[in-house]
């Protein structure tokens, strides 16, 4: 079944696979390594790569200074409270438009992504006014509410690109079986649909993760989430990278468990080709 | 089972109702500087005096943290309680009744300590409308070694032409040493902040009496000029995009000869973990072209309560804590002299042990001697601040006009071009604005 | 296929979406119309009064207006083309039979997980800094004049910065969808004898056309209104630079406070926005529906 690999072709890919790997992850990288510097060595030159000063004291500060599971449990919160409610709508939406299409699926969805074209700080004052008088801000039910209207049109779009791919004739067997929409959805198209929706969900919540304007200016304390823990600790007056970068570390820590999670998934999409 | 729940619902009532007598608890809504860092780690000391008063803060870089005030305060959104502000906000915020009156900041206040400058950048009509937590202007940085070794001696009250001779003495572009750092990146706290500051001290100013914009005048003119012939025979490359924490740190690795900036940047500069040069830095007043006014600029970072706050008593003892002469003790006692909040109290600045810990501590004080808000400039002006013009459209003005000027120092402008289009932007603004009828 | 009974279903199915969507779209969207039409300075609260098209006027007739517009398509467009081209390229390699498959992905992915701001704080002082950086030392290192990035090439720094951010998103949805290729074919192809490119050209590109469609319509969405990486790193300049219309329209609102100008600047942010994206749909919509 699986394909003859041979010898001299993975080395080549896997050197040019690392090598690309390396220099798109070297920025951060960089970053990492910064954060167990002291802020005089971040900037010396020539720079020091490995042979420099280990130190935590960023990481000791970082954590003396700010309540991090605080922020770090509200960004899990606003990121898989606006996925999961995403998915909810998302998803039955996709299929509709995937399966059923009329001759207006093409225009719902370009109009979808048109919802998403104003820029964010053109209507802050609007959204502000309503957050304000609906007593919204700084609560985790306005922030979750904003990132999944935020989201919700690239979870429809990205599923309904996934379930076009899926083979039309895989469907029409099961009906022909007699099955019904539902268990069509639950037994053929989700299985199918998996290494699709694993990178809709990772996408979505790293941009519900990374989404710095809303979260910034609609939250103060209770709702707070770790961009704002990062807001906390860029440019003040004073040397601030390695703080910073230890922050930030901090901060892609947990998604990148998430990231190593999901990229099985999409490996698992790989193998499936075999149970066909 | 109905009554059992009604004495719950009363008895959850008054627990909820005995715990809001317990704790008032203040928003502080702060900026992430170091000093104000430093008041957050010593909360315990106020809650230990004020058992009744809890603390929440919301620390932010200055640019958000701005944004969200303002956001919150013209809206009524009533999220702070006690707002960090600078002293381009505080005149204007007060003119609209916006912030509370502190005439209430208890008998052992002393607000005449203030130093008289920074007290009247604060204040509108005689009333303090904020309280300095920590204050600045600016000043020069110099390296002392390399000043010995080019045989330069630096006047305490440097000139212009002494500064552009030395910085081109001491340029050594081959071992990465620059004569003069200075913030050359857009933004109206940024590169603006320097050269409004420096206009001033060559005669120029923003806007003549009736709000017409000046920088079609020779005194923009030969400021701009000197500025980017300074920074092109003796700058640091990338100067175009250097703001603050850029210039602080090229001069703390050693690549600076001089740095003009905020005063607050000399407890960074002499301080050995974050500075290879700490034991070599001499400081100067800004310069000046003997026109009376130096290049030096205000700002005090402050306390401020928003009109409508519902627990203004609380807000008041905590701002009397937090700038009052017993925090200088406490951060003395607890980290040192030299960490204690610069810039606010002339009774710091006469304690012997702040001078002995504080080498710049002179300098600092006759730096912001020297600066007056009120009379910022050579000639007369409508409006008050140094380096800034207070008023509500300067923050966008400002950075609009300041693209420009960060044009002609990358050189993808010339500094004719620049100031004509600064000109035209002012004027129009202005007149949008309506100040231009 | 759609037979009645499916398209009553995909409607109900799809009605919930909509209805949000429309709710979150026309309540601001009518108060920042009705606002455009205003002078109203949130500085300058209870003195709102109506001056009809005023704002637009201004905004348009800035002289920054045509500058900002120009930025803001070179930007979304040299992204697209780096991010897309190098999409592929990439998602092709992630597809290959590499040791430690995993780590290789997860790292390809890791700078979409970088929040904007500290992005842009890491490349311009650690990376690009003329004096400090990390790449002045590899210049020096070599021998050649290090790049002054930020004053040179103040636009494609910023370019640099943003495909960097976004090149992880076209793999990552270009990776998903080489994933369901037929695995027969690939094999029959290669069996076959097929070179690669040909396969590449006659096989691969045209499966992969409805996922860069998507990749190109979604990135030019965000890519309109990246504004954090500009902001810290040359504020707009040197001159108008890097000024693009999201600067212009944030300089309006959290500036100036000018909530009339925000608002029409935002409208006339959907309108070019609009604009493209009809362009865009004429050139590459068809590979949406096939």
């Amino acid at each position: 079944m699986a394909r003859r690999i041979t010898t001299t072709r993975r080395i080549t890919v896997t050197a040019g696979g690392w090598l690309a790997g390396f220099i798109i992850f070297f920025p951060i990288l960089w970053m990492v390594l910064t954060s167990f510097k002291t802020e005089l060595d971040a900037f010396s030159t020539p720079p020091q790569f490995l042979f420099f000063h280990w130190t935590t004291e960023n990481y000791a500060i970082v954590q003396h200074r700010s309540d991090y599971i605080h922020h770090a449990m509200n960004s899990i919160i606003l990121a898989v409270g606006s996925t999961v409610l995403g998915l909810a709508v998302g998803i039955p939406a996709a299929w509709a438009m995937a399966f059923a299409p009329t001759k207006r699926t093409r225009s719902t969805l370009l109009w979808m992504l048109s919802t998403k074209m104003m820029p964010p700080v053109g209507v802050l004052v609007p959204i502000y006014l309503i957050f304000r008088d609906t007593g919204l801000l700084d609560t985790h039910g306005g922030l979750i509410f904003v990132e999944f209207m935020a989201n919700l049109p690239i979870i429809v779009w990205m599923l309904y690109t996934y379930f076009k791919e899926i083979p039309k004739d895989i469907l029409e067997a099961a009906r022909m079986d007699g099955a019904t929409v539902g268990k069509e959805l639950v037994y053929v198209l989700t299985p199918m649909a998996i290494p699709g929706i694993a990178s809709t969900v990772l996408l979505n919540i790293i941009l519900a993760w990374n989404e710095a304007f809303w979260t910034l200016n609609l939250t103060t304390v209770k709702a707070a989430p770790l961009t704002v823990f990062i807001a906390s600790y860029s440019s003040p007056e004073g040397l601030f990278w390695a703080k910073l970068s230890a922050a930030s570390t901090l901060a892609i820590a947990p998604i990148m468990v998430l990231g190593w999670f999901s990229q099985k998934q999409l490996v698992r999409g790989l193998t499936f080709g075999a149970v066909k | 089972m109905r009554i059992v729940i009604g004495a719950l619902l009363g008895a959850a009532s008054i627990l909820a109702i005995g715990q809001a007598a317990a704790a008032t608890k203040l928003t502080i809504a702060t900026v992430n500087n170091g000093d104000m860092v430093r008041m957050q780690s010593l909360t315990d000391d106020f809650k230990a005096k004020n058992p009744d008063i809890d603390l929440e803060w919301v620390t932010l870089e200055e640019n958000t943290l701005r944004q969200k005030v303002t956001t919150d305060i013209a809206t009524k959104a009533g999220q702070f309680d006690v707002l960090t502000i600078g002293t381009y906000e505080v005149p204007i915020w007060a003119k609209k009744g916006w912030l509370v009156p502190l005439d209430n900041l208890g008998a052992d206040y002393d607000v005449n300590d203030l130093l008289p400058a920074i007290r009247a950048g604060l204040s509108l009509d005689g009333k303090l409308y904020a309280a300095p937590f920590y204050g600045e202007s600016s000043m020069v940085m110099y390296r002392t070694d390399l000043f010995d070794k080019a045989g330069l001696k630096m006047p305490e009250q440097p000139t212009w032409d002494f500064i552009a001779d030395a910085a081109k003495k001491i340029t050594d572009k081959d071992n990465g040493v620059y004569g003069i750092c200075l913030r050359g990146k857009a933004g109206w706290g940024e590169n603006m902040a320097f050269l409004t500051a420096m206009s001033n001290s060559f005669g120029a100013r923003w806007f003549d009496e009736k709000w017409v914009p000046q920088f079609d005048q020779p005194e923009w003119k030969n400021t701009l000029n000197f500025y980017v012939n300074l920074m092109k025979e003796a700058g640091p490359p990338g100067a175009a995009s250097n703001g603050f924490n850029e210039n602080l740190a090229l001069f703390n690795s050693g690549k600076c000869g001089m740095w003009i900036d905020a005063t607050v940047a000399a407890s960074f500069v002499t301080n050995p973990k974050d500075s290879k040069v700490a034991d070599k830095v001499g400081f100067a007043l800004a310069p000046n072209n003997g026109l009376g006014k130096n290049a030096n600029w205000l700002w005090a970072w402050s306390l401020a309560v928003p009109a409508g706050s519902k627990k203004v008593d609380a807000a008041e003892k905590f701002i009397a804590w937090a700038t009052g002469k017993g925090y200088l003790d406490l951060v003395a006692a607890k980290e040192g002299w030299a960490n204690v909040p610069p810039g606010t109290r002339a009774s710091l600045y006469a304690n012997p042990e702040y001078q002995k810990a504080a080498p710049f501590a002179k300098m600092t004080l006759d730096s912001i001697n020297s600066a007056d808000p009120n009379h910022p400039t050579v000639k007369p002006v409508p409006y008050t601040g140094v380096q800034f013009v207070a008023i509500p459209e300067f923050q966008g003005l400002g950075t609009a006009v300041g693209q420009q000027f960060s044009a002609a120092l990358a050189g993808s402008s010339t500094v004719d071009a620049a100031l004509a289009a600064a000109q035209a932007i002012a004027t129009r603004e202005m007149t949008k604005a309506g100040y231009i009828k | 296929m759609a037979t009645q009974q499916t398209t009553t279903l995909g409607r109900i199915l799809s009605a919930p979406s909509i209805i949000l969507l429309f709710l979150w779209m026309i309540v601001p969207l009518a108060m920042t119309i009705w606002f455009s039409l205003l002078r109203y300075n949130l500085l300058d609260p209870g003195q709102e009064s109506f001056i009809g098209l005023l704002n637009y006027r201004y905004f348009l007739t800035d002289p920054a207006f045509f500058t900002a517009l120009a930025n803001t398509l070179i930007l979304v467009g040299a992204v697209l083309v780096i991010t897309v081209v190098g999409g592929v390229l990439l998602a092709l390699l992630m597809d290959q039979p590499i040791l430690g498959r995993g780590i290789v992905r997860l790292m390809v992915i890791a700078p979409f997980f970088v929040m904007p701001t500290v992005s842009a704080l890491v490349w311009k002082n650690l990376l690009m800094h003329p004096v400090s950086g990390l790449f002045a030392w590899i210049a020096t290192l070599i021998g050649v004049q290090p790049i002054d990035w930020f004053t040179n090439v103040p636009l494609f720094s910023i370019i640099l910065i943003v495909a960097w951010q976004w090149l992880p998103f076209a793999t990552l949805i270009l990776l998903t969808a080489l994933q369901s290729m037929d695995e027969e074919q690939k094999e029959a192809a290669e069996m076959d004898g097929t070179p690669a490119l040909s396969f590449f050209i006659y096989m691969t590109l045209p499966h992969l056309a409805r996922a860069i469609t998507v990749v190109i319509l979604i990135e030019t969405i965000f890519l309109l209104s990246v504004f954090a990486e500009i902001f810290v790193t040359t504020g707009g300049g040197p001159g108008l630079q890097t000024t693009n219309i999201a600067f212009l329209v944030y300089a309006q609102a959290l500036l100036q406070y000018d909530v009339g100008g925000a608002s029409a600047g935002g409208i006339v942010a959907v309108i070019l926005a609009n604009i493209v994206a009809i362009f865009l749909v004429r050139l590459i919509g068809k590979n949406l529906d096939a």
